[in-house]
């Protein structure tokens, strides 16, 4: 890695799923490396279901805060299709790390539009590497559904130019000031993210063999 | 949020602009901060009432904010006060004459422009009050800049005796960045000295003012041209010379790092001569500034050669996607590459379905824009706010918006101005609380002394929903949660003269009440107001009931409920059948997303087969939805 070489993260999602405060805790496990980080998303209007796209750039020295269409090292998306919506932002031949979960808005339930049929398959279809698992469900699992953010966080551990080790201690860090009795879960959380990660991987590549 | 023990100083805290603001104010000794809210300015203020020592206040608008702040500077107390762009259309009748009497104590200004509209009624420049009020201005930016520039305004308002404005756009307000902070340095207030010949802005008085406002001009434009906010970067590829400022100076270092550049942070009055010496040492210069050609069109009056806005759009961020291929075409070079996936040239979007924001689950407007879209032949004018939202599906039940508070005046001009065909519509206003509070009541007083014929739905959720819940004079809370005299509605619009009859407060989760009720209210000839009194659900005093579900074998496909357009209503399949009468139609079979639903109620009413049941909780419940 050169000197000056920025690392883009791009997550995406809808207003209350926690995409914000996950880039936010990426952002600081950066930091604690003693990179320079910026963040930045548009949503203001977030609140009500909105589209969420959330910008996290770290490095020596970070200018534009803003990841272009086409270079971003990686794409965590927290639903289907707002993955797919994003996908044309990362590299040629990316990754993407996304959540199967499909939340359907009110212009769909009303149809005036459609969801994608196979959204997976679209962005595979685009030349991107796709690791994809129901992080929901496994926060479910787990106990309590606002785990999922901690899930997906554990899916992008092995992802970083970082240890996974940093990403957690960020993770605990937050939890350990805020909610102290939720440290252990989100420990568990973190884990099987990266468990679903590996073995979405292994899939994705049992299927280019195949 | 930073919490109420602040940080301590030196520490490198990720901030964004707004946090950053907040922390500086802080910093300088400032003792008065008041703002209306407004995206993307809001949680300036929300920061700064969390430090201690500091006087804060949400005002009824932004021209109360303005004053409350003048008020405070010429008692000698350094002040603060914030909005977004569209606020300082409301704020700027004080502006423009506090801007000849000046201040004593510093006074700093934060203007948030929405360049790229993420959630406003309009783009526009505000860089355009420095030049109108003949006001110095800053422009910061990232995070750091914010916070430095916050300190400098407070001085350079002190030594000037004028208020500095801040020019942030969305892209400083909202990103997050490495901020190293400081400590706090307390400013006494120095006392309100009577001087009448400076605070009382008669017109001879104020004729006196105005040639030492161009004195000030003069020497703040000599301060531009030493000001080390003022950059100038070298670069070996001189073709193109770059004049920047704010988020948009970011775009340009990162996009043409070779390129030498000018940065303005003190950009307002324009350093001329600093720029016309830096024209000199490229080939060409282009100014890239958002969003208005100000300072291009000051440069060219000044003589100096340069290129903006006939290159780069006057629309928008004028970020690296949008910069690239402008100076490529400029130089004649192929457009850039390094941005081809898949050989296209540019990487092409999927095409998703647009997911527009919506209103929450069991928000109390859904039952009035249900109601609405019941109604024929009616024009409803609409207002700012959640409220806003009625405008687009399944409601369609609004049929205009322009300012805050317009809502009123539009009424009353649809109704005096309407045409032939139009005699029999009844028109209607929809406006907030916090709106009405803070600019619908003169024009609903303004229906009332003239004789509109006008029915007013005034949607009274104790909060302003639409920034994030927070507290007006109408919810009984201040800014700090503190108790607060809480406004009546129905006596405040009595005492503007709505007659007591016409006065209904409703209930908006009880639908056939909603529905008679104005019904009979339209077809009365004269000014009604409705208020409806349920709050909003992102506030403490919403009451979460036991949620509902869809007995699967019951619902017949209507879709009644879900034309109420709550989010956790969700249609689980389609089908097309041929009505006895010929007719075809088409069934929506839904579910309801149980632990989404609050259970208030309002789809259950319309449901005619009672196939919406209170929700057996002992069962697992339902979370995503396919
Ligand atoms: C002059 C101006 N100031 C601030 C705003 C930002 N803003 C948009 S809507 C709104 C108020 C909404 O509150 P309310 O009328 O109570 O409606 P609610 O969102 O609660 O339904 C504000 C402050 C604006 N658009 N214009
Ligand atoms: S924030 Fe409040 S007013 Fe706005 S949509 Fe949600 S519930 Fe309704
Ligand atoms: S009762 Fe119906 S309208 Fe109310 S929150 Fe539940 S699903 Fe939404
Ligand atoms: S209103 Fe009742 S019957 Fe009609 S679609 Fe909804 S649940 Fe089914």
């Amino acid at each position: 890695m050169s000197d000056n070489q920025v690392t883009n993260i791009l997550v995406v999602g809808i207003g209350g799923q926690g995409v914000m405060t996950a880039t936010e805790i990426l952002a600081e496990a950066a930091i604690a490396l003693g990179h320079d980080a910026k963040k930045t998303e548009v949503a203001g209007m977030a609140q009500r279901g909105g589209v969420v796209s959330s910008h996290l750039r770290f490095g020596n020295k970070v200018l534009s805060p803003q990841i272009m269409a086409g270079q971003a090292d990686l794409l965590v998306g927290f639903e289907a299709a707002e993955t797919m919506r994003w996908c044309h932002y990362l590299k040629p031949g990316g990754l993407v790390l996304m959540n199967t979960a499909r939340i359907v808005p009110p212009v769909v339930d009303i149809g005036l539009y459609d969801y994608p049929a196979d959204p997976i398959a679209e962005i595979k279809s685009r030349g991107y590497r796709v690791h994809a698992f129901d992080a929901m469900a496994i926060a479910m699992e787990l106990g309590d559904v606002r785990l999922g953010n901690t899930v997906m966080l554990g899916a992008m551990a092995d992802h970083l130019p970082f240890p996974p080790q940093v990403l957690l201690d960020a993770i605990l860090k937050r939890f350990s000031q805020r909610k102290p009795h939720m440290v252990e879960v989100n420990r568990k959380a973190f884990e099987a993210g990266r468990a679903a990660d590996k073995a979405a991987n292994q899939l994705s590549h049992a299927e280019a063999a195949a | 949020m930073a919490a109420v023990m602040p940080q301590p100083a030196a520490s490198r805290l990720l901030l964004s602009g707004n946090e950053a603001v907040a922390r500086a104010v802080w910093e300088s000794g400032c003792r008065v901060a008041a703002a209306y809210p407004g995206t993307p300015s809001t949680e300036m203020l929300e920061v700064i009432s969390t430090y201690p020592d500091i006087y804060a206040e949400w005002s009824v608008n932004e021209k109360v904010s303005l004053e409350v702040a003048i008020g405070a500077a010429f008692a000698g107390s350094r002040s603060f006060c914030a909005m977004k762009h569209v606020g300082m259309n409301v704020a700027s009748d004080a502006l423009m004459t506090l801007t000849l009497t000046g201040v004593v104590g510093g006074l700093v200004i934060a203007i948030a422009d929405d360049v790229g509209l993420s959630s406003s009624q309009n783009e526009q420049d505000s860089r355009y009050w420095g030049r109108f009020a003949h006001l110095p201005m800053f422009e910061p930016a990232d995070s750091q800049e914010a916070y430095e520039m916050t300190k400098a305004a407070f001085d350079l308002s002190e030594g000037f005796q004028c208020p500095v404005i801040l020019r942030m756009t969305t892209r400083i307000n909202h990103v997050k960045a490495l901020v190293t902070v400081g400590e706090r340095v307390a400013h006494a207030a120095t006392g309100f000295k009577k001087e009448p010949a400076r605070w009382v802005m008669t017109p001879a008085g104020a004729g006196k003012r105005i040639p030492l406002m161009f004195e000030r001009d003069k020497a703040l434009r000599a301060e531009a041209e030493i000001s080390p906010l003022n950059i100038v970067e070298t670069g070996k590829d001189r073709r193109v010379g770059f004049v920047s400022s704010g988020p948009a100076w970011m775009h340009v270092r990162e996009s043409f790092p070779d390129a030498p550049a000018l940065k303005l942070g003190f950009s307002c009055p324009v350093p001329i001569e600093k720029i016309r010496a830096f024209a000199a040492t490229v080939d060409q210069l282009v100014v890239v500034e958002e969003v208005e050609p100000l300072v291009e069109m000051e440069l060219k009056a000044a003589g100096i050669a340069c290129l903006g806005k006939d290159i780069l759009p006057r629309q928008g961020e004028l970020a690296p996607n949008v910069l690239k291929p402008a100076i490529a075409k400029l130089l004649g070079e192929p457009e850039p590459v390094g941005l081809k996936p898949l050989g296209r040239a540019t990487p092409v979007p999927a095409s998703v379905f647009p997911r527009p924001p919506t209103m929450c689950v069991a928000c109390p407007h859904l039952g009035v824009y249900y109601t609405l879209s019941q109604l024929k032949n009616i024009t409803i004018a609409g207002d700012i706010g959640c409220y806003t939202l009625g405008a687009g599906h399944p409601w369609n039940a609004l049929d205009t918006t322009i300012s805050m508070g317009a809502s009123m005046g539009i009424a009353m001009g649809l109704d005096k101005g309407r045409a032939e065909a139009d005699k029999d519509k009844r028109i209607l206003a929809v406006i907030g609380d916090s709106t009405f509070l803070h600019m619908g009541m003169q024009g609903l007083l303004d229906i009332v002394y003239n004789g509109g014929n006008v029915t007013v739905l005034l949607l009274d959720n104790r909060a302003v929903g639409m920034t994030g819940g927070q507290a007006n004079p109408g919810s009984g809370k201040g800014i700090h949660g503190q108790e607060t005299p809480r406004v009546d509605f129905a006596k405040l619009v009595e005492s503007l003269g709505v007659k007591k009859e016409r006065i209904h407060v409703v209930d908006p989760y009880q639908l056939p009440v909603l529905f008679k009720t104005i019904r009979e209210e339209v077809k009365v000839p004269e000014v009604s107001v409705i208020i409806t009194n349920q709050p909003c659900v992102l506030i403490d005093d919403y009451k979460k009931q036991q949620p509902y579900e869809v007995i699967a074998y019951k619902c017949t496909g209507c879709g009644n409920c879900v034309d109420v357009g709550c989010p956790a209503i969700h249609v689980t399949r389609r089908e097309k059948v041929i009505k006895p009468s010929g007719k075809e139609v088409e069934l929506q079979f839904v579910n309801i997303e149980t632990a989404a639903c609050t259970g208030c109620g309002l789809c259950v009413q319309p449901c005619a087969p009672e196939a919406i049941v209170h929700a057996d909780l002992t069962k697992p419940m339902r979370l995503v939805r396919h």
